[in-house]
């Protein structure tokens, strides 16, 4: 049963520019996986205790310790654009 | 047709102040240069893991025992997709089903009626870096490029968000008053709105009287000072109100107060319905916060500013000095510790909300950096109700003791301020003036009560002034009453 799904919404929301042909493509791709998950989410699960993580453990805790933080040229150093010691970026309203 | 009436839900972020990020291990501070405190994991680096601060899970477990809310003893961290240049993993590591607090309530009392506002759920996040726009005037629209600083990016962030159930802007702003007290109270965050480490978003919508439906909203923000959430939200009725009548509709949008103009403005980002796509974080463990953690820190908590309010209205404050203690912990710890070494506490109250206070504005001080301790506060009130000290004498000495010129008795003694009260010699003098004015002393005893000022006054005269006049009147009193 293949499965109803806005593949262009969907790319959008992902920030990935798809052609016609690559909507097409990846919207059938989508669909086959999206139709095994509901093969998977048909089985007869009563009585099984819902888990929300495969290993059994909780709680991998940090305790609240300051270690040493990259220096501002090693954190620009990968920026494609700086300034004044900011990451430089196009204006985020409107067009670029 | 029914009255206007305003239904608000408030969300509030706080900044935890603990050392380090929520999920690294870079310091958390205000002010730095920029992209000084970065790391992998907070500029989201590939291969980055994050690593919950367990200080940080502590912080929100107490704001959700001081909020009366369900801890959850089994929580899930969940990613929040969504692209904005301040986040730089292109979503933000949040809660969505279990979070760590739901189902609190948080009473406030406005014009001295109590009402209880609804907590929906108290939630744990990470903070976004900050933008700083390049333009005309700083402004996002006119702006020709943004700058990012990322230090702020990762600190772990609490959000509350309560039930629609605020009617009134006034209410908006105790509700916000009362939760900045609470997490001061608990020394999770400094919450100081004008540095943004305490944020409000107000929705808000009207409807016709208390049984409609509700009505459209709108979700304010950049509200920065509890004035301003008020404003806002006054803004905000006043113009739904007005749109309504003048058969309009409310669309449901992101507006920005501006504080210059005092007036909402929409955000005219284009309308995109918001789809989060929430899915767990895989990178982290559920979160287990147990019957024995949640005990502890419920044993832990200390006192909460209504407790604390109410303690003092029970020693015998009144409602107003007691909120102004309970607001300063210098003041109320001083209170605390005087009432202990016997002050009186209405008597302490009032010089320490009022005279000290005054003091303190006038020399520009703290409380720390003044003579005054609360030995001082309890001598003070002990030569009062002793009658040693008039009471009007005893705020000349307080701002004596509080210039540092000694203790309370060693200044009134110096400046000659003691009122006798030895009841065997004021007794003698009294009994010498009536002896001195017979005529006088009849027609009081004939019940001409104005005369008691005469005798008192004559007693003053014979002691130079340090007589105890509240002892002395009742003394004639008594004489002429036989």
């Amino acid at each position: 049963m293949p499965v109803d799904i806005d593949i262009a919404k969907v790319a959008h929301l992902a920030r990935i520019d798809l052609s016609d042909e690559e909507l097409a493509q990846y919207g059938e791709q989508l669909s086959v996986i999206l139709e095994y998950a509901e093969r998977v989410s048909a089985l007869p699960t009563d009585g099984v205790e819902p888990t929300s993580h495969p290993l059994p453990a909780t709680n991998a805790f940090r305790p609240d310790v300051v270690t040493s933080s990259l220096t501002n040229e090693e954190a620009l150093a990968m920026a494609p654009e700086a300034e004044d010691g900011y990451f430089r970026v196009p204006r985020i309203l409107g067009e670029p | 047709m029914p009255e206007w009436e305003a239904v608000i839900g408030i969300e509030t972020h706080v900044e935890l102040q603990t050392n380090s990020k929520m999920f690294c291990g870079c310091a958390v501070a205000f002010g730095e240069a920029p992209n000084t405190n970065t790391c992998p994991v907070c500029l989201a680096l590939p291969g980055a893991i994050p690593v919950p601060n367990e200080e940080a899970i502590e912080g929100i477990v107490k704001i959700g025992t001081a909020l009366d809310s369900t801890i959850n003893k089994d929580s899930l961290f969940y990613r929040k997709n969504y692209f904005y240049p301040d986040l730089p993993k292109n979503y933000q590591i949040s809660q969505y089903t279990f979070p760590v607090c739901e189902f609190g309530k948080l009473e406030i009392v406005v014009d001295g009626e109590p009402f209880v506002v609804g907590i929906t759920r108290v939630h744990m996040e990470e903070d976004t870096g900050k933008s700083r726009h390049v333009g005309e005037d700083g402004r996002i629209h006119d702006a020709s490029h943004s700058l990012l600083d990322f230090n702020r990016s990762g600190v772990p962030l609490v959000e509350i968000v309560t039930e629609p159930d605020i009617r009134t802007a006034e209410q908006a702003r105790a509700y916000g008053a009362e939760l900045q007290r609470i997490v001061r109270t608990l020394g999770v965050s400094d919450a100081r709105l004008e540095e943004g480490s305490m944020r409000f978003d107000a929705n808000v919508s009207v409807r016709r009287g208390p049984d409609a439906e509700f009505g459209t909203r709108t979700e304010t923000k950049n509200v920065n000072s509890l004035r301003s959430l008020q404003r806002a939200i006054t803004f905000e009725i006043d113009r739904q109100t007005r749109v309504l009548e003048e058969g309009g509709e409310i669309i449901q949008e992101t507006r920005h107060w501006n504080e210059d103009k005092g007036v909402t403005i929409s955000m005219r980002i284009k309308e995109e319905s918001e789809d989060y796509r929430y899915f767990q974080e895989p990178d982290m463990l559920p979160l287990e916060i147990d019957e024995a953690w949640q005990q502890r820190v419920k044993a832990e908590q200390p006192e909460l500013p209504a407790q604390k309010r109410a303690r003092y209205v029970g020693l015998g404050t009144d409602a107003h000095t007691a909120e102004l203690l309970a607001d300063d912990p210098a003041l109320g710890g001083l209170f605390d510790q005087a009432v202990q070494a016997g002050a009186n506490a209405k008597q302490a109250g009032i010089w320490i909300t009022q005279e000290v206070v005054a003091y303190l504005r006038r020399e520009e001080k703290s409380l720390v950096e003044t003579a005054l301790s609360a030995a001082h506060v309890a001598e003070l009130s002990e030569m009062v109700s002793a009658g040693d000290l008039s009471s009007t004498a005893s705020k000349d000495v307080l701002n004596a003791v509080l210039a540092g010129d000694g203790t309370p008795r060693e200044i009134a003694e110096a400046k000659d301020l003691i009122q006798i009260s030895d009841s065997g010699f004021l007794e003698a003098e009294v009994d010498a003036v009536i002896a001195d004015n017979t005529d006088a002393f009849e027609k009081l005893a004939g019940g001409d009560m104005k005369m008691i000022g005469f005798f008192v006054g004559q007693v003053m005269k014979r002691t130079g002034g340090k007589a105890d006049p509240r002892l002395v009147s009742e003394m004639v009193r008594n004489k002429a009453q036989g």
